[in-house]
């Protein structure tokens, strides 16, 4: 095989891994704004809190336990981060989102930068400001094609996000809250004349995007080997301009933004400079914003008389 | 089965329903009449829980409901289709009927209940899997309706049924109407098209800024050339 090609399908394999990650944070950000159209700048931070968790996770392993099968530690990190994070997304909506429903769309979009700025400095000062690594769980190991390598933690990664992806399109399409969701998104006096508890199914849109981003936030751990308190900005800003990029309100959307991004990331990282694959993300959306500005499978229905 | 006793609602400051006053027995069917803005559809959101009322009392079957979620109210069997008629048009037909019986846990009777309002209204049974925004004005009312008609309600509380459509559509909905009624549910309906509504209403309301003005047997309204006149736009 040719050098070219190889590095293309090593770039694309890089790319896709990322933004599998893009993917499930994105996922908060599009039914959050689904729900109750308020651009939660605090779901950055629930990635973050998720990767802390995923640390704290291995810490308490190592700690009571021997050495077990990696997918049974990756299980328990999961299932560890997963919920601290439902929790925590549950609470923010009680405490800072919910006093606002009635208040103008921007005193709740200020609130969630707020909220952010508290979960940053809340973890700094639990964490220490010190980036931390994380301890391997999942073994170094890789199949090589030539100078391509895929290693065990991009099949975990790809695997679990696909898995979750296709979850939580059979949730959405087929379960009663799902369906709750979709009609409280479209019409929320109309869900409330159906009988629908609001309430409720904005906690449940939190609870989701929250454990997605968490999971993200496992998977981001272990893949780079390091967290960092910050970690929760640059990741939360990407998955937003992927959710806007597949079109902010749409699920399938943000899927496709986040990988789209990703992918965008390492071919520009690839074929430039890893430097500027910010740059790349931006200007992505940049582009997006001005020549689609509903995304890519965003949607505005007229209304019919 | 329902009652208004002296309903004052706001808005803001602006006061929106002054003093209203009137009773709905089980199996009638009963109008609401008035020109816009007289407050009709503030009737029916202070029903369903939508706008909490400012004082006076909503009572229904000799419950007050007045402070009640509209979650709950759905729940006691009370079931507004409002005004325009907001189907959810991202969901398939099949989707939004399903959602008409949300509060509902008895899967088998939501079957049998789905079977008839297909059998009432057969043209969405080719549309199932459609967008309910693709459907047409009379299928969307349809809709509506059939979507209502899922939850079972005892009380119905119909906004402007015939809103936006082609008059052979107004008239084949107002049978269908009928024929809802006459399976022995029990209708508040509000309309502008006073002349179809008094046709198949048994007594009616008529509402001028906020205030019951008239009420009596449909029929008397409907001959009654001076009250056609002064309320109801002639005709």
């Amino acid at each position: 095989m040719n050098a070219a090609l190889e590095l293309f399908i090593q770039q694309l394999i890089n790319g896709l891994t990322l933004g599998m990650v893009y993917a499930l944070i994105a996922l908060g950000y599009t039914m959050v704004y689904g729900v109750i159209q308020l651009i939660n700048f605090a779901h950055g931070e629930v990635f973050m809190v998720g990767a802390y968790l995923a640390l704290t996770a291995i810490w308490i392993l190592a700690a009571l336990a021997g050495p077990l099968p990696f997918w049974v530690s990756f299980a328990a990190l999961l299932v560890f981060s997963m919920a601290g994070s439902a929790l925590l997304g549950a609470t923010i909506e009680k405490v800072a989102y919910k006093p606002l429903r009635n208040s103008p769309r921007l005193t709740a979009l200020i609130t969630s930068i707020g909220v952010s700025f508290f979960l940053q400095n809340a973890v700094m000062l639990i964490y220490r400001s010190k980036e931390q690594s994380v301890p391997e769980i999942i073994p170094h190991v890789q199949v090589s094609l030539g100078r391509i390598s895929f290693s065990l933690i991009q099949g975990v990664i790809f695997l679990t996000s696909i898995g979750l992806m296709i979850f939580l399109t059979w949730f959405v399409k087929n379960t009663k809250l799902g369906k709750a969701m979709r009609a409280l998104a479209e019409d929320p006096e109309a869900a409330c004349l159906m009988g629908i508890s609001v309430d409720r199914v904005i906690r449940v849109t939190f609870i989701l995007g929250s454990a997605l981003a968490s999971v993200a936030g496992v998977l981001f751990a272990l893949y780079y080997g390091s967290v960092n308190f910050h970690d929760g900005y640059l990741a939360g800003l990407k998955a937003f301009t992927a959710a806007v990029f597949g079109g902010i309100g749409s699920i399938p959307g943000a899927m496709l933004g986040g990988v789209l991004l990703g992918v965008f990331e390492g071919l520009g990282a690839g074929y430039i400079s890893s430097q500027w694959k910010d740059v790349f993300a931006f200007l992505l959306l940049v582009a997006v914003l001005i020549s689609k500005p509903s995304g890519l499978l965003g949607e505005n229905i007229p209304e019919k008389v | 089965m329902l009652e208004f006793k002296h309903v004052y609602t706001r808005y803001g400051k602006v006061e929106c329903l002054k003093g209203v006053n009137f009773h709905v027995e089980e199996g009638e069917m009963v109008a609401l009449l008035g020109a816009n803005g007289a407050g009709k559809t503030t009737v029916l959101k202070t029903i369903s829980g939508l706008i909490r009322p400012a004082a006076g009392e909503v009572l229904f079957r000799g419950k007050s409901i007045a402070s009640l979620a509209p979650e709950a109210i759905v729940r006691l069997g009370i079931c507004h289709v409002p005004e325009g008629r907001k189907i959810f048009q991202r969901l398939n037909v099949l989707e939004n009927l399903d959602l008409g019986a949300f509060v509902r846990k008895d899967t088998h009777a939501v079957n049998e209940d789905k079977e008839e309002v297909l059998r009432i209204f057969p043209a969405l049974k080719k549309r199932l899997k459609q967008r309910a925004g693709t459907l047409s004005g009379g299928e969307q009312q349809m809709l509506a309706l059939g979507r209502a008609l899922m939850s079972r309600p005892s009380l119905l509380l119909l906004d402007e049924p015939s809103l936006g459509l082609a008059p052979m559509l107004v008239s084949a909905i107002f049978k269908m109407i009928e024929s809802i009624h006459r399976q022995g549910k029990t209708l508040l309906l509000v309309e502008q098209n006073a002349h179809m509504a008094l046709k198949i209403a048994k007594r009616a309301y008529v509402l001028e800024t906020g205030q019951v003005v008239l009420e009596g047997q449909a029929d008397e309204i409907r001959d009654n050339p001076a009250v056609n006149e002064a309320y109801l736009g002639g005709g």
